[in-house]
């Protein structure tokens, strides 16, 4: 079998070593994880994972710092690409978090809070286990159940402008797009890496998938 | 179709083994972290709580390498909590591989402290853990304080107005224990739980009481908590989580199966 290298895109917002973890966990002999901000070793890995944590300011920031946005931008026009929580969300073209961030614009749409009624008994941010409805058939949705729980921490949710793109679909108040997916790209709102044997083999798929 | 509600083991942790007898029937090492981490996630447990008790720096090495040791091995989220006194502390908790950090008397040595943590980590993994003591009297409208050193010194700080500081400061959720209920298994303080859920917008976990599985769904249902944290009724093989869990689907809650 053919070696296989996924990098874990690294850019300086703390701790990729639970997503690199998960990944290795369900890794064929074959493949080999390496968490990495060489655009070099991005080029020329075989699948990209983009991790991301924090407020869209600062990933944008970091991502700027590091170097990493035209390689990410490029990355996922060619490979398979998991964007993981605000890995999904800095893809959009705009953010609404800290007064509006320009984000990387591969998917055009924008990022929302979700603004809840002050009498809302609903809590932001949406901390915990909920459902995504697979709403499109997906390589990655492979032995995942449909209505399965993930783990999710986020006060913002993407809206792409071409509901084409929803692969996914969750509830907290609102029904919003949690997976978008187009060709070679997946990205999710909830924590794979935390998200327990769904999580694993949402893992175990994308090191599967061809980018098809 | 919507959130779950949570149900969180924790453990106690010293020089980094698992402290205060956890034993289930079929385990070798009831000490072992990994161990006890494993098993509580194949009994559906949806997070799982570590409170270092450990007194000493050389301890704490070996309680970093602990969560290590866990976070390769079980994919669920992991709060440490105990001794986070700065962003030094907090980065290398998060390094490796905690997920959340649980800030108690360092937030009332130093409130700025969550907010320089939120702002460099991040309010997601910034958990304020809040400590608190009815001080109200028979008759009185209810009044919480929060008490530090185990319940030992008061600080005269009002538990409800603090839970609502500590979410300007940007803390993602707040773990409340109620210091009269802690260890009595007679069920969470219900009350204090209510009207601190009912202040903050953000999630809050009920801790301090449990003793029965009833409690948790009270919680819940009383105490409108997002999340409940037990330790004793896990740990001696009393329930397994997935029973305290289809405890609170017959209440009408909704949890993760």
């Amino acid at each position: 079998m053919d070696q296989k290298l996924v990098a874990v895109i690294d850019y300086g917002m703390g701790n990729l070593r639970s997503v690199s973890k998960a990944a290795e966990h369900v890794a064929p002999s074959n493949t080999r994880i390496t968490v990495t901000h060489d655009p070099k070793v991005i080029d020329a890995a075989d699948a990209i994972i983009f991790p991301g944590q924090g407020a869209a300011k600062a990933c944008m920031q970091a991502l700027q710092d590091t170097g990493m946005i035209h390689p990410v931008q490029d990355a996922v026009k060619e490979k398979p690409f998991l964007g993981i929580c605000m890995g999904l969300q800095v893809l959009m073209s705009h953010s609404d978090e800290n007064d509006g961030v320009k984000c990387m614009d591969v998917i055009k749409g924008n990022v929302k809070h979700f603004g809840f009624a002050e009498d809302s008994p609903l809590k932001t941010p949406h901390m915990g286990w909920n459902q995504i409805l697979q709403s499109k058939e997906h390589a990655l949705w492979h032995q995942i159940p449909q209505d399965s729980r993930f783990y999710f921490v986020h006060s913002y949710y993407v809206q792409p402008e071409n509901n084409d793109y929803i692969s996914g679909e969750t509830t907290h108040g609102i029904t919003y797009p949690s997976v978008l997916s187009h060709d070679n790209l997946f990205a999710i709102q909830a924590h794979p890496e935390k998200s327990a044997e769904h999580g694993l083999q949402l893992f175990k798929n994308f090191l599967e998938w061809n980018g098809q | 179709m919507a959130l779950a509600k949570r149900i969180i083991p924790c453990l106690d942790v010293d020089d980094g083994r698992v402290v205060k007898g956890v034993q289930f029937v079929d385990i070798r090492d009831a000490g072992d972290p990994v161990e006890v981490a494993k098993r509580y996630d194949e009994q559906g447990a949806d997070e799982i709580t570590f409170l270092d008790i450990t007194a000493t720096a050389h301890e704490r090495d070996t309680t970093v390498h602990m969560v290590e040791e866990v976070a390769s091995q079980v994919f669920i989220p992991l709060t440490v909590g105990g001794g986070i006194r700065s962003v030094e502390d907090i980065r290398t908790m998060l390094n490796a591989g905690a997920d959340k950090v649980a800030i108690n008397s360092a937030a009332i040595f130093n409130p700025a402290f969550v907010q320089e943590a939120c702002d460099a980590f991040g309010s997601q993994c910034i958990v304020v853990a809040i400590d608190a003591k009815k001080v109200s009297l028979e008759g009185e409208p209810n009044k919480w304080e929060i008490f530090t050193h185990g319940g030992r010194r008061e600080t005269g700080i009002d538990a409800v107005e603090w839970a609502i500081k500590m979410q300007q400061l940007g803390a993602g959720e707040i773990l409340l224990t109620s210091m009269d209920r802690d260890g009595t298994k007679v069920g969470f303080d219900l009350e204090l739980t209510r009207a601190i859920s009912d202040s903050v917008k953000i999630p809050v976990i009920a801790s301090g009481g449990v003793g029965e599985l009833e409690h948790l769904a009270a919680g819940v249902t009383e105490g409108h908590a997002e999340a409940v944290l037990a330790a004793s009724i896990f740990h001696f093989g009393q329930h397994t989580v997935e029973e305290a869990k289809l405890a609170m689907q017959k209440e009408g809650i909704e949890v993760r199966l």
